[in-house]
């Protein structure tokens, strides 16, 4: 990287930080929507511990899901709004770039107060202190994949009226491996399995996203500001 | 090779394609009728019983194509898509989003077909195999595709969309393919039955190709009268489209 990309990737993270910061009560919401959604589980299937306790890897990681999905539309949606997004397409660097690091400063707060919430939630339903460790470490992996697949779907729409729902669509089926290794690594944890293979498929899966996400992202952004 | 690209250069020309494809479909439509029948008589009358599944089986014969074609539509459709989007190439535009609805009917066939055949195999309607599961998801895809290029009021940005759309899940269908199959054989139920064909009998596995390829000429026939509709509709103020319709 050279030296002014550098600065543009540092500065333009630090200033959607900032921003997030100063409408801190906005940021909360889906924090408070994924709480709920794990509190009506319990109203659904009745208040059977056992059942409760084998579910809890399937709720938490959907719920974290939605509550993904629920948050994606900020990554642009404001910058569409008032016109700075146009900008970062016209400024010299690589606009992939510069979408990792909107990626990477949604993800530090929508995806990560999820990670900090969903122990609370994991006692709520039961769950082993081990499992709960495991649960953490696939959140850790899980979520910035919701958020770098999710970054292309809000950059494919947000030129869109009715954009959200589309966005499910369009993300939901992309999150399945996330939905199947996470899960899965902490019904094993919960069962005293080995969880490394989950784990690895779940940074193998952090990996590739983290490298190749972006630069569809950028196309299509460009794509919706034309 | 001059001769080659200057015809390519050709059938990238709206009139010229829609005159030359006007003149393919009477003989693709001979071909396709003559390999169903061909093929649904083989399959259905002439391939013997299958020794476990009796009459059953036979509906592998729409099945599997069915769901061979569903995967293949995806993977042209991408292609055609990376092509408009790399070139800006109108028809390869136009052939990336016509394919989608077609994939979706064979995916939706699939799946259906699956669902009739796992009745008498399995006892229910629906299992969580490995492969119905990755259809159904490659069911959504489509879904997410069509309803993007919906959703874009302006066609060009909506072809460059679905494109953009259709590789990045053209990307992820391995990946979703492979975590499904791994999923179902961990959380595997009672239910270890699979669509596994292990060496089939020349006489039924004949029909079965016969059936694909019908399958694949179907699809090029309705993949052209869709491209065609779409055409007229883009270029309704063209002068070619005027002449054709008798307005000028």
């Amino acid at each position: 990287m050279n030296d002014s990309l550098y600065l543009a990737f540092w500065s333009l993270l630090r200033r959607d930080l900032l921003i997030t910061y100063r409408n801190r009560a906005q940021a909360i919401n889906p924090l408070l929507f994924f709480v709920l959604v794990v509190i009506l589980f319990p109203f659904g299937v009745g208040p059977d511990v056992v059942l409760l306790k084998t579910m809890a890897p399937g709720i938490i990681w959907v719920a974290a899901l939605l509550a993904a999905l629920l948050s994606l539309d900020s990554i642009f949606r404001s910058d569409f709004d008032d016109g700075f997004l146009e900008q970062l397409v016209l400024s010299p660097h690589a606009l992939s770039v510069l979408v990792l690091a909107k990626v990477i400063a949604h993800w530090l707060v929508s995806g990560f107060p999820l990670v900090l919430v969903a122990p609370l939630l994991a006692v709520f339903l039961g769950m082993p202190a081990d499992a709960i460790a495991v649960l953490v470490l696939t959140l850790l992996l899980g979520t910035p994949v919701l958020s770098l697949i999710g970054a292309i779907g809000v950059a494919l729409t947000v030129g869109l009226r009715q954009g959200g729902i589309i966005l499910a669509l369009l993300v939901f089926p992309l999150y399945i491996p996330v939905l199947i290794f996470a899960s899965n690594a902490v019904q094993m944890a919960m069962a005293g399995f080995a969880v490394s293979a989950q784990l690895s498929m779940l940074a193998a899966l952090l990996l590739l996203a983290l490298a190749l996400a972006p630069l569809p992202a950028a196309a299509a952004l460009r794509m919706s500001l034309s | 090779m001059n001769i080659v690209m200057k015809w390519i250069h050709l059938l990238g020309s709206p009139p010229y394609f829609y005159r030359f494809s006007g003149k393919l479909l009477p003989w693709l439509t001979v071909i396709c009728v003559g390999l169903l029948v061909w093929g649904l008589y083989g399959g259905l009358v002439q391939a013997p019983a299958d020794y476990q599944q009796s009459d059953a089986f036979r509906i592998i014969y729409v099945h599997v194509p069915a769901a061979w074609m569903s995967l293949f539509i995806y993977v042209s459709m991408a292609i055609a898509g990376a092509i408009g989007i790399i070139w800006h190439v109108k028809m390869a535009e136009i052939v990336c989003i016509t394919s989608a609805p077609i994939g979706a009917m064979f995916t939706f066939l699939a799946l259906v077909t699956g669902s009739l055949w796992g009745k008498p195999m399995w006892g229910t309607w629906w299992v969580w195999d490995a492969r119905l599961t990755s259809e159904l998801i490659l069911l959504f895809l489509y879904f997410g595709v069509i309803a993007l290029y919906r959703a874009i009021e302006d066609k060009r940005m909506a072809a460059r969309a679905v494109a953009i759309l259709a590789l990045v899940g053209l990307v992820n269908i391995p990946i979703i393919h492979y975590s499904v199959e791994w999923w179902n054989t961990l959380h595997q139920g009672p239910t270890v039955t699979k669509f596994d064909k292990p060496s089939m009998a020349t006489s039924m596995l004949i029909p079965l190709l016969v059936m694909a390829i019908a399958f694949k000429v179907y699809y090029f026939i309705a993949l052209l009268l869709r491209m065609r509709t779409e055409l007229l509709q883009r270029e309704r103020n063209s002068k070619w489209v005027k002449e054709l319709v008798g307005l000028s």
